[in-house]
């Protein structure tokens, strides 16, 4: 017997303008599951995630977004964040002339109970120390990597139950991505459903329970992490090193393929 | 001498550094340069003038209501008529504030009418205070004292509450701040209210040395957008020091200088900030996101 998903995207469209970037979409995430978005640059991933959290004005245009049973496509943001869904954009969005503790504290803004968000805090700043040695710098001058902290940490004072993760690892060096990478597998464990949309296909498949491919606004291909790490195509594009003499070929057969939905 | 003017300076300086917080307020979390704002402290001041000469409420009621009557003035006007905008250009916020300007001088002229009234409600202008060679008005002490301490509370509230914070974050990052459920509307709404009531002070405190008519505030609307341009737009503490020295250089340009030309020295350092120092003598350099 399978619970019902925690998330339930039904075939969404998004434009912008006449461009359509996302078309057709579906997805079901259950609860407490990792599940990874791979896809190429300017495949829509960063749009799929933006038309959750409901930051597109009158999108999605088509389809439906439940989240915990109840719709909320066509919802204000300000309250998808307050059901319980969390987002860390894409590039760090950070406030930047507030402190760094200051943007922590805006992610507890919603939460009534005032020592619950400071005590979260204090899980951030374990998490993060450098954050805690930081608190009063002002977030602009924080290094790009510090402020990806600030920006995860941020969104775990929103204590969500879905935690939207866009590139997490962009920029950051190896030796970070594999903190970052261990810390997102933390906080899943602690109960948290995420959706990590990576390039980083290999470390996201490490961690992740469920993966889908994205190209061109469409899910192409759908599976569970360890079935796509199997997955030729998958290999070939998204783990090999795909700067080979053939990738071009390989990539138009790929698009040939890609017609089996 | 030299003091006197100086005072007198910072008098009549602290009603610019009022101006220019308010539009600064306002541009910083709008991006609006907001031309109405001389008159949503003008009709503010008229309505002090209403419910004291034509309603006979006592001075302090008088104050309140109009004050009240400011903040909810601003979050009406950013309510009907800034939030409809769907992605306005700079050119459509001005255009649409300098509508605003009209209506409210158009209600005001005809409530009103376009003649000058006196404002009888503070008598201190007269009475004047002396130390050694130098007076003091009791007007100019009020003005100097209630925009200082107006300032130190719009500091600590911007500084210190959560909502404050929440306003500044929205200024900084529109999206960030909805993605952590701050309801960018309502502040936005908010904010036009504290600068309208910010406004509405200066206006109060104009009224008495001027002469209450519709154009009341178009002279510290102009002296407050050069102190604001001063700061950068966007720097609080930058609009506030731009006030005070531009009302102290206007006050020794007219006493040294050319009084017939006192009043273009605010343009002169309108064009000047821009040629030199496009954003601001005190802004901060941070990129905003959009
Ligand atoms: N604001 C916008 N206006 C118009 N087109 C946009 C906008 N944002 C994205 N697009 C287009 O929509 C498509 C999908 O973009 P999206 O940002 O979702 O891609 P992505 O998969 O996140 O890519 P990346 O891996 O590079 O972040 C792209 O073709 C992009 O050019
Ligand atoms: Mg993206």
């Amino acid at each position: 017997m399978s619970t019902a998903p925690l998330l339930k995207i039904n075939n969404i469209e998004t434009y912008y303008d006449l461009l359509l970037a996302v078309n057709g979409v579906s997805l079901s995430v259950e609860s407490g599951k990792i599940t990874a978005i791979l896809g190429s640059n300017g495949a829509g991933k960063t749009t799929v995630l933006r038309t959750i959290m409901g930051l597109l004005d009158d999108q999605p245009n088509k389809g439906t977004i439940e989240f915990d049973g109840t719709r909320i496509d066509g919802k204000e943001t300000e309250d998808i964040v307050r059901r319980g869904i969390s987002y860390i954009p894409e590039g760090r969005e950070v406030f930047p002339e507030l402190t760094a503790r200051e943007n922590l504290l805006m992610g507890g803004f919603i939460r009534k109970n005032k020592n619950e968000v400071n005590s979260d805090l204090q899980k951030v700043y374990e998490y993060f120390p450098v954050l805690a040695e930081r608190e009063k710098q002002l977030a602009g001058t924080l290094s790009g990597g510090q402020q990806q902290m600030l920006a995860i940490g941020r969104a775990l004072l929103n204590r969500p139950r879905l935690l939207l993760m866009d590139e997490p690892s962009l920029g950051l060096s190896p030796l970070l991505v594999k903190e970052i990478f261990a810390i997102i597998r933390t906080i899943n464990e602690a109960g948290v459903t995420i959706i990590l949309v990576e390039q980083n296909a290999n470390m996201a498949l490490g961690i992740a329970h469920d993966g889908v491919i994205m190209e061109n606004g469409r899910f192409v291909r759908s599976g569970t992490a360890a079935a796509l790490l199997e997955d030729k195509d998958v290999q070939e594009f998204y783990l090999g090193g795909g700067e080979s003499e053939d990738s071009v070929k390989g990539y138009q057969r790929w698009k040939r393929k890609k017609r089996w939905r | 001498m030299f003091t006197q003017l100086i005072i007198t300076g910072i008098s009549i300086g602290s009603l610019y550094a009022l101006m220019a917080l308010a539009m600064s307020i306002i541009y910083k979390t709008s991006h609006t340069p907001n031309f109405a704002q001389g008159e949503m402290a003008m009709i503010s001041t008229f309505v002090a003038f209403a419910l004291q000469t034509t309603y006979q409420f006592p001075l302090g009621i008088a104050l309140l209501g109009a004050l009240l009557f400011s903040l909810i003035l601003g979050v009406v006007i950013e309510f009907c008529f800034l939030r409809r905008a769907k992605n306005p250009t700079i050119v459509d916020l001005i255009v649409m504030t300098i509508g605003i300007q009209l209506i409210i001088q158009g209600i005001a002229g005809w409530k009103w009418g376009a003649e000058q009234k006196d404002f009888p409600f503070l008598d201190l202008d007269s009475q004047l205070v002396h130390f050694g060679d130098v007076v003091i008005s009791h007007l100019n002490i009020l003005t100097i004292g209630t925009s200082l301490v107006l300032m130190l509370l719009l500091y600590l509230f911007f500084q210190h509450t959560r909502m404050g914070t929440a306003m500044r974050a929205t200024q900084q990052n529109e999206v960030a701040a909805k993605i952590n459920g701050i309801r960018v509307n309502r502040i936005k709404a908010f904010t036009w209210g504290i600068s309208s009531f910010v406004g509405a002070v200066a206006g109060l405190f104009f009224a008495p040395i001027s002469t209450l008519d519709p154009y009341l505030m178009w002279e510290p609307l102009i002296k407050g957008f050069a102190a604001a341009v001063l700061g950068g737009m966007t720097s609080l503490g930058g609009a506030v020091l731009g006030g005070y020295l531009l009302g102290i250089i206007e006050n020794l340009f007219g006493a040294y200088i050319s009084l017939e030309f006192k009043s273009t020295v605010a343009f002169v350092i309108i064009v000047l900030v821009l040629w030199f120092r496009p954003s601001g003598l005190f802004a901060k350099h941070y990129q905003r996101k959009v």
